[in-house]
C-alpha cells in the first residue's frame, strides 16, 4: 500500500489560517492502514484545528467527512453537492488524492494532510517498511520475491556489491543487503543454479525516470 | 475521606476504552482539564488497556501543547482498585493544578464570541 505520515499539525495550521469554512477529507484506504489519513485522524486534526482557532478568537467552520477513496471519480464525485460550502479542503489521501481531488474541484483551493512516503508493508503495528518502487517491470521471478530496484541501494542485478558485509549494506549497518537476502532465498527454494543467470539490461524507460507514466487497456475503456 | 466536588467521574471498564478523541473532545467542549485513573502498570485486568491510555494521553497532551491549550491539562494516573485514599489525593492534586493553570482558554474565548 502507499505509505504516508502525518503533517506537523503546525505546518497545516499554516497552510489554512486565512480559511473561514474547511473540510477535513479523509480516505478509507490506504492511509487508514498507516493510520495517518483515516477517519481517526480526520477527527483528531479537525478537533485540535477547531480548539486552536477558537483560541485566536475566530470561530471556523470545521467539518469531517472520509470517502473511500480520493483516486476514483465516483467517490469525489459523493461530495459534489456540499463542495460550495467549504472555501478550502484539507485531504488525508496520499499524494494522488490530493491531486485528483483538486483536478476535480478546480476552483476550491485543497491541501495536502499527510506527506506520502513510499510503496512498502506493515511490519508491525507502528512500523511500516518500503518494499517497491513500481520500477513498471517486475524482476521479483528472478530474485527469489526479493526486490533489488528497491531494497538494493545500488539497485543492481546481479549479485551484491564489494561493500556487502556480514549481510549488510555498506552505506547503514542496520541495513540488510538485499542480494545477500536474495541469495539465501533462492537456496531455500533450492534454486541457487537460476542465481547464476545473468539479468539482461533492464529496461529503466518504464521507470519513473522516464517521464510520468500510464497504463492504458483498450480492452476495458468504454 | 474527600475530594474536590467539581470533578466528573465518567466510568469505564477500562481505561483502555479512552481514546484520544474523548479527551480532545472534552477540552473542545469547555473542560478545564481531563485525567484518566487506570490500574498499576503490570496489574491492568485487561493485560494492557493502561499501557493505551498512557499512549494515548501522551498524544492529547503532545496537541494541545501545539495548540496552545496546554499539555499539563492532561494527564494519567495509575492505582490499584483499593486504594480510596489514593484516589482522592490525585483528585486533590489535579485540582490544584488546574486553578494554577486557570480555565479553559476556550471557554473564555466562546464567551466573548457569543
Amino acid at each position: 500500500m502507499i505509505v504516508a505520515d502525518r503533517k506537523p499539525i503546525e505546518e497545516i495550521i499554516e497552510e489554512v489560517k486565512d480559511h473561514e469554512k474547511i473540510l477535513i477529507l479523509g480516505c478509507n484506504e490506504c492511509v487508514t492502514v498507516c493510520e495517518a489519513g483515516g477517519k481517526k485522524e480526520v477527527g483528531v486534526l479537525a478537533s485540535a484545528l477547531r480548539m486552536y482557532f477558537l483560541n485566536q478568537g475566530r470561530e471556523v467552520k470545521i467539518d469531517e467527512k472520509t470517502l473511500e477513496r480520493q483516486c476514483d471519480h465516483e467517490y469525489l464525485e459523493e461530495i459534489r453537492d456540499v463542495m460550495d460550502q467549504y472555501d478550502s479542503v484539507v485531504s488525508l489521501a496520499c499524494g494522488v488524492g490530493v491531486q485528483f481531488m483538486a483536478e476535480k474541484y478546480h476552483d476550491c483551493p485543497i491541501y495536502p494532510g499527510v506527506d506520502t512516503c513510499f510503496l512498502g508493508a506493515t511490519e508491525k503495528r507502528g512500523l511500516w517498511t518500503e518494499r517497491c518502487q513500481a520500477c513498471g517491470q517486475c524482476i521479483l521471478a528472478r530474485t527469489g520475491g526479493i526486490c533489488p530496484v528497491s531494497r538494493c541501494a545500488k539497485r543492481i542485478l546481479n549479485g551484491p556489491c564489494g561493500g556487502s558485509t556480514n549481510g549488510k549494506c555498506e552505506i547503514n549497518k542496520e541495513l540488510d543487503c538485499a542480494w545477500q537476502l536474495i541469495i539465501d532465498r533462492l537456496k531455500a527454494l533450492g534454486k541457487i543454479d537460476e542465481y547464476e543467470k545473468l539479468s539482461p539490461l533492464k529496461d529503466w524507460s518504464t521507470e519513473r525516470a522516464g517521464g510520468p507514466r500510464k497504463v492504458v487497456r483498450e480492452d476495458v475503456q468504454e | 475521606m474527600q475530594y474536590p466536588p467539581d470533578i466528573k467521574i465518567i466510568l469505564v471498564p477500562c481505561t483502555g476504552k479512552i481514546d484520544v478523541l474523548h479527551i480532545l473532545h472534552a477540552f473542545e467542549k469547555g473542560a478545564d482539564g481531563v485525567y484518566a485513573v487506570g490500574c498499576m502498570e503490570g496489574d491492568c485486568h485487561y493485560n494492557s488497556g493502561n499501557f493505551r491510555a498512557r499512549k494515548r494521553v501522551e498524544q492529547a497532551q503532545k496537541i494541545l501543547d501545539i495548540i496552545g491549550i496546554g499539555g499539563e491539562r492532561a494527564q494519567m494516573y495509575n492505582l490499584s482498585s483499593s486504594e480510596g485514599p489514593r484516589f482522592a489525593q490525585f483528585a486533590v492534586e489535579m485540582e490544584e493544578r488546574i486553578r494554577k493553570l486557570g480555565p479553559n482558554p476556550i471557554k473564555l474565548a466562546k464567551k466573548k464570541a457569543a
